[in-house]
């Protein structure tokens, strides 16, 4: 049996390939606010951006503030637009804020991302690890830990009986093993959210999960 | 996979170097086919050697802290009045040059973080034509590089914010002088004989980056974490050992990174960060 490691491949270390100035807080930022993107499935027309430790204190010399935009607008660390992300922000209509707090975390460079676009809100923290890696500790409230390393599914849906079942025949039907899920929903009967962690590298099933019924957005990465 | 330096040592030994072990390990995790592996790495070598040549052009960061050095060291390079052997200074500039360049927010790889990206490249493309190096050689450096980084990062880390600088440059010397003992013969125990006495000498080396920003003191511990990789590799292939085996030094720089207060972990509340300068080029810079 493996242990879990918090960096699995070389490129975690000589890697990534990016925009400076800093790879926890600038590239990991740029991740972090991707992921939480491709969570939502949607461009936001809100963004309030908690800042914690280490982040709260430097946001500003870093980039933190920048690189975190960039991704929400679906930039990669590398994207050379990534400097110019919060004009960019701006000019499509997304209202940012960034609020440094003074709580103690878990880890020292932490996110909350509170998102909205019209009634739909959610909440996701990312917490950037070394190296530009990041992890997902939080979405909703609901306390999880993702690493990027392996391949994920996230299916946002509605609290209705036989979406488990629905989701995990399709990863059993085109053999895919799923090695951890996680199941957590916001009230019964209201919005759930299921995450899969596979040991298959499958992007082409998020699709096939989005047409599922009752499912609202399905998203991949690795 | 290997846990430790003493798994990574005996593993090698199945291989014909620590690097071709690395590229082995990876296509095992990764599913992926060790020539799209080998590939990857060398598009990072190429961003690594078009970061130094950058800087030795001469950049100028954002806030205007940083730049214009790498070629001021290397015009002293030419001059050869130099202390240090041109290889060494050229790792010197080398390094200087790839900070100065991610200051400026420009395109550097990360190694094994950005503020720390200059150590390696920088030791790597000033060994590379004297030591005639091929392509495969030096991609092959980079991979041993990343098998030590890889254990230093899951046994103790690299971040600044969790371990001050010595989990940044501290390990990104241990990885360039096992990379460097390789590169001239060296086995894998030596190799990481050089990178147990690499962070040994860092060991406490805080972060503390004026303004907050990875320009002072970063670009300058960059151009020491390089002469220092040279010098414990030197010891190492002179055939010094670590008293303390490698696994231990590790351990105890995940310990003294824990132990360290949150003013020497990139909160800028600390060291020359707190200086009277430091703290006047924070207000000038941000206003508070």
């Amino acid at each position: 049996m493996a242990k879990e490691l918090r960096f699995n491949s070389v490129f975690d270390i000589i890697g990534p390939v990016m925009v400076g100035p800093s790879s926890s807080h600038t590239a990991g930022a740029a991740r972090i606010g991707k992921v939480v993107r491709e969570i939502f499935g949607d461009e936001p027309d809100r963004v309030d951006i908690y800042l914690y430790e280490s982040f709260a204190k430097t946001y500003r010399g870093h980039g933190t503030d920048i690189a975190l935009v960039g991704g929400l607008l679906g930039m990669g660390p590398d994207d050379a637009r990534l400097p110019d992300s919060l004009k960019i922000a701006h000019e499509r209509g997304i209202k940012v804020t960034f609020v440094p707090k003074s709580d103690k975390v878990d880890h020292p460079n932490t996110a909350k991302i509170a998102l909205q676009k019209g009634a739909r809100a959610m909440t996701v923290t990312g917490v950037s690890i070394g190296g530009g890696n990041i992890q997902i500790s939080e979405i909703n409230g609901f306390k999880l830990s993702l690493s990027m390393g392996t391949p994920t599914f996230i299916t946002v849906h509605q609290d209705v009986p036989g979406m488990i079942a629905r989701a995990t025949d399709l990863m059993s039907e085109n053999g895919v093993n799923i090695g951890t899920m996680t199941v957590t929903r916001e009230a019964k009967g209201e919005k759930a959210i299921m995450i899969m962690e596979c040991d298959e590298r499958r992007p082409d099933l998020v699709a096939k999960l989005k047409a599922l019924p009752n499912v609202d957005n399905a998203t991949y990465f690795e | 996979m290997f846990y430790s330096i003493k798994e990574l040592v005996k593993q090698a030994q199945d291989y014909p170097s620590v690097a071709a072990l690395m590229v082995a390990t990876e296509a095992q995790n990764t599913g992926r086919s060790e020539p799209a592996i080998r590939s990857l790495m060398a598009r990072n070598l190429d961003v690594m050697a078009d970061s130094i040549a950058q800087g030795i052009a001469g950049v100028k960061s954002v806030t205007g802290l940083t730049g214009g050095d790498a070629k001021r060291l290397d015009q002293y390079l030419d001059a050869g009045t130099s202390y240090l052997g041109p290889i060494a200074l050229a790792a010197v500039r080398n390094a200087v040059a790839v900070n100065e360049v991610n200051a400026k927010m420009g395109l550097i790889c990360a190694t094994p973080t950005a503020g720390s990206a200059g150590v390696v490249a920088g030791t790597l493309m000033a060994v590379r034509e004297p030591f005639h190096l091929t392509r495969e050689q030096q991609v092959d450096f980079l991979f041993t590089a990343g098998a030590f980084g890889l254990v230093i990062a899951n046994n103790a880390g690299i971040a600044g914010a969790e371990g001050g600088c010595q989990a940044e440059v501290g390990s990104a010397s241990a990885m360039a002088a096992a990379a460097l003992v390789q590169a001239r013969g060296g086995d894998a125990d030596q190799a990481a004989q050089a990178a147990a006495i690499s962070i040994a000498n860092l060991m406490g080396l805080v972060c503390d980056p004026v303004a907050g920003l990875v320009e002072v003191p970063c670009v300058k511990r960059n151009a020491m974490g390089a002469a220092q990789a040279l010098t414990s590799a030197d010891m190492a292939l002179a055939g010094m050992r670590s008293v303390i085996p490698p696994d231990e030094v590790i351990a105890a720089m995940d310990a003294v990174g824990k132990q360290m207060p949150s003013a020497f972990r990139e909160t800028a509340e600390g060291g020359l960060a707190a200086t009277p300068t430091g703290r006047h080029i924070q207000k000038r810079i941000f206003g508070d």
